[in-house]
């Protein structure tokens, strides 16, 4: 029994933002995190069951103006294998590797795992390396209406987004990487496959000659959203990392998360698992970029 | 009421239709409704792989997905692997190879074996590992899965025993 009274499975994204227009529809892609969430009573079904799989034109990466589109509804393993994304954004590729499973990546969208809006999503913190933004549609006074939001501002709590009730995400897109751009993704889990992150870590930037400039990092899992880790960008930006700046980084990264202690792991040791990562990984982005 | 939607879609070849609640997942549609046991429900949220089936060629955890969603697609289940002469390549490979003790693994993974077979019938060991970390298996250990895959994959590619 559920109080649905309604399917849908628009083929345009007008369509789409109509039906849900009177913002009452619960909306979906692949399925994968709102079935078990509806099953297990953490979500309810809303009177609508709006079905975006079958809607046109939002699967699929392209290049234009020097900006990277990728449509929400391009699965996990259409990013890694998009030889696009492979060249320009090779990160992204790499989260898309390390996500759940090969059944659960064929189905999963990376706009269903940015709408989800879990603290632990993989594809989120390569976008935020990545500067990404978000854009919106809904239907308001018979037309279309857009917003575009950045992803790091994108994100309220645990679940929760800036995503309205009436709105369809319905691309994420960012300015194509420099050529001098690297950057790497790290997940921690008890195992590689399936593995919801006890906490993951991503770095980026512009690096020459040991310098990395215009830097990014950010943190899954150790906050209630999906976080930039601004303090530690603001040690790394425009130094030459070298094992000092390393070891600062690595201690600011590990006072400015905010993690919780849950079934995965306590506090303490995701503390101590972003400090040792953070280390890590700018020492890898750093020595495999350069 | 629950609400309910009529679907068709392909299943192991056949066109079907069936008429079932819009919050069904596909693994309840399959064994309730119409009658199919062989998919198995091990989790129920994705972990474990027992549900495994090909939607449009890829495998999918049929516990995930919604069954509405099933409209207009190209669903097989391990009723559709089988041949007429009986059982395929890829499920004799688990029978020689001893790849089966309880069993209630192995639809899933002869579903997801099969799928890795033909997306790249070229996999290295550890790709064939990768492939299969979505499946659990609680009583072989996996080392006779991934023998079977190989064989099957060596077969098919002419390759004589494996």
């Amino acid at each position: 029994m559920t109080s649905i009274e309604a399917y849908a499975a628009p083929e345009t994204v007008e369509d789409a933002a109509k039906l849900a227009a009177d913002g009452t529809a619960t909306i979906f892609a692949g399925g994968t995190d709102l079935m078990p969430q509806t099953k297990a009573g953490a979500k309810v079904f809303s009177q609508t069951l709006l079905n975006l799989r079958r809607v046109e034109g939002m699967r699929g990466a392209i290049e234009e103006r020097g900006e990277i589109r990728i449509g929400a509804l391009t699965t996990v393993t259409d990013v890694l294998k998009n030889e696009l994304l492979r060249a320009a954004a090779p990160v992204l590729c790499d989260a898309a590797d390390k996500f759940a499973s090969g059944q659960i990546r064929n189905s999963a969208t990376i706009g269903g795992n940015i709408c989800n809006a879990s603290p632990a999503a993989d594809m989120i913190i390569p976008l935020l390396l990545l500067g990404a933004e978000v854009e919106l549609v809904s239907w308001v006074d018979d037309e279309a209406n857009w917003r575009l939001i950045p992803l790091k501002n994108f994100f309220k709590g645990p679940g929760q987004s800036k995503l309205r009730k009436n709105e369809i995400l319905k691309a994420v897109k960012f300015r194509t990487p420099q050529t001098d751009f690297v950057a790497g993704f790290v997940k921690f889990g008890t195992r590689p496959a399936l593995d919801i992150s006890v906490v993951s870590v991503g770095i980026g930037g512009q690096l020459n000659s040991g310098v990395l400039t215009n830097a990014r990092v950010a943190f899954g899992a150790v906050a209630p959203v999906p976080m930039r880790g601004l303090e530690t960008e603001a040690v790394i930006e425009g130094k030459k990392i070298d094992d000092k700046i390393i070891k600062a980084a690595a201690s600011k990264a590990a006072a400015e998360v905010a993690p919780i202690d849950d079934v995965r792991a306590s506090a303490w040791y995701r503390r101590e698992l972003i400090q040792t990562l953070t280390g890590r990984l700018l020492r890898d982005v750093v020595q495999t970029g350069d | 009421m629950s609400f309910k939607q009529e679907i068709s879609f392909t299943l192991n070849g056949d066109l079907t239709t069936a008429s079932i609640p819009v919050h069904m997942d596909t693994l309840t549609m399959l064994r309730d409704v119409l009658q199919l046991t062989g998919t198995k429900l091990g989790c129920g949220e994705g972990e474990c792989g027992a549900c495994t089936i090909l939607v449009d060629g890829a495998a999918t955890n049929s516990c995930l997905m919604f069954a509405v969603d099933c409209d207009g697609r190209d669903i097989q289940t391990i009723e559709g692997v089988q041949t007429e002469d009986g059982l395929d390549l890829l499920q004799k490979e688990f029978v020689e190879k001893g790849a089966v003790q309880c069993g209630f693994c192995t639809p899933g993974l002869v579903m997801q074996g099969t799928a890795m077979l033909n997306e790249n019938p070229g996999m290295s060991e550890d790709e064939i590992k990768r492939g299969l970390e979505g499946n659990l298996c609680r009583c072989t250990g996996y080392t006779k899965v991934i023998d079977a895959t190989a064989s099957a994959m060596a077969k098919t590619r002419g390759e004589g025993q494996g």
